[in-house]
């Protein structure tokens, strides 16, 4: 069975290391945060300026001064700081951050993504992604293998306006785990019950598959 | 000490004109300076540049500027929340040049720092490289990017001194800090306005220096946008 966006989320938590700097984008990555592995410290970057954010507050505790780049309200964790926006970049472009992980509309068999832009039907912007994806050492994607009207996300080249070129190394969607290497993306798990064939038929770029596919363990 | 306090919102925007470049501070509705912006949307200045991260949402923020056509480009990283601006930016009313949020803040500091322009990888490859220059460091392609400057920026801070040093709450900090440095004419509102000498100097995050009007807001909404909350168990 394909997963859902929290299967999605638990996949990509097992990715998280011990003493890893994080930022999270908008939509299914945010869900990460509630699957972090048994015994693992992390902390999570928002980028309009915290560091150590913690769960959302309990109603009646919300404060209009304290909200992620997602605009939702947050509390923080002990050891957290506060900062000014061209801090809070120096920390991605000066790659303090250990992992990106977010969402795209497209990414293409060379790493490149779209993910800001539908020209003519959406201008909203592309926030710090592209600061995100041009610096960051590791970057994941998190989305459905395909869109609304069942087309693959997973292209030989993106025909949505670009994001940032060559820069993301691994995906996680609803049917697989894929890396994204030289020659294409290369199949490395598949989702609970999820053929290699139904990967394929959901996969317009190459896709390379080497020996047996191990299904995602959760 | 310089005093820079003054004592109403109409001394505080005194000499704006129609086509001046305005930057905002403010990331979504925080830390937004919410009583200059009022102030400006009941004046008749028009044709206005504006330099802000966000667009607000239709009816708070900068889209009471928008709902009255005073502005007639707007400079920003991300614009989702806000139908009246998709709506003159896809009738081409409103001229709109959206840059990467990181570029943005750098651009403001840039400009206030002295720097007349910097190369980042932001954006190489991309719609936002188009015309610039594009230089390898390192073996990574870099873009060059123009500091930003404004003829007034308007910033909102938790709490300032007379002298206009300026200390600022939680996250809304974002872009206030860099705006009040490339300002020629910074504007600072504030939640407390205390005698200077009350501030702990170690703990102020925008030096007086940059700041050349303060004083004391009011009626103060701080909207949220997404009010998001779990159970108690």
């Amino acid at each position: 069975m394909a997963l859902d966006k929290i299967g999605i989320a638990k996949r990509i938590a097992q990715e998280l290391k011990d003493g890893y700097y994080v930022n999270l984008g908008i939509g299914i990555p945010t869900l990460v945060a509630n699957y972090i592995p048994e015994g693992i410290n992390v902390e999570f970057q928002s980028e309009n300026g915290v560091l150590g954010m913690g769960p959302f507050p309990f109603e009646g505790e919300e404060d209009a001064d304290l909200i992620n780049a997602g605009k939702q309200t947050i509390t923080t964790l002990d050891g957290a700081v506060f900062f000014d926006s061209a801090t809070s970049f120096s920390m991605i472009r000066g790659r303090h951050v250990q992992l990106t992980v977010l969402g795209a509309m497209e990414v293409s068999e060379q790493g490149d993504i779209a993910n800001w832009k539908i020209p003519g039907k959406m201008v909203k912007g592309m926030g710090g992604a592209m600061d995100l994806v041009a610096s960051a050492d590791n970057i994941i994607v998190a989305m459905m293998h395909t869109n609304k009207r069942g087309e693959s996300k997973l292209l030989k080249k993106c025909s949505l306006p670009l994001t940032g070129v060559a820069c993301v190394k691994k995906i996680v969607t609803n049917l697989a785990v894929l890396e994204v290497v030289a020659k294409g993306f290369k199949l490395l798990e598949r989702a609970p019950g999820v053929k290699v064939e139904d990967i394929q038929n959901a996969t317009e770029g190459k896709l390379i598959i080497e020996g047996d596919i191990p299904e995602m363990v959760l | 000490m310089i005093n820079k306090e003054v004592k109403s919102i109409e001394d505080a925007i005194k000499g704006v004109e129609n086509n001046m470049t305005f930057m905002f501070g403010g990331f979504g509705l925080c830390g937004i300076p919410e009583n200059a912006i009022k102030a400006l949307s009941e004046s008749s200045v028009t044709s206005l540049i504006c330099i802000s991260n966000n667009a607000g949402i239709d009816d708070f923020g900068l889209g009471l500027l928008l709902q009255k056509k005073q502005v007639k480009k707007m400079i920003s990283s991300y614009v989702g929340e806000n139908a009246e601006f998709e709506r003159q930016m896809l009738s081409g009313e409103l001229e709109v040049d959206l840059i990467p949020q990181g570029s943005l803040a750098e651009r403001c500091r840039a400009g206030g720092a002295g720097i007349p322009a910097f190369f980042t990888p932001a954006g190489y490859g991309t719609e936002v490289a188009e015309g610039k220059e594009v230089r390898e460091f390192n073996g990574q392609p870099h873009i060059l990017e123009s500091a930003l400057e404004a003829d007034f920026a308007f910033v909102k801070a938790w709490k300032g001194d007379t002298a206009g040093n300026l200390i600022y709450k939680g996250t809304a900090r974002n872009f206030n800090p860099m705006m009040a440095m490339a300002g020629k004419i910074t504007v600072a509102e504030v939640e407390h306005l205390v005698p200077a000498g009350e501030l702990d100097p170690a703990n102020i995050h925008t030096p007086g220096i940059f700041v050349q009007r303060i004083f004391q807001g009011r009626d103060y909404e701080k909207r949220i946008e997404q009010r998001t909350v779990r159970n108690k168990k």
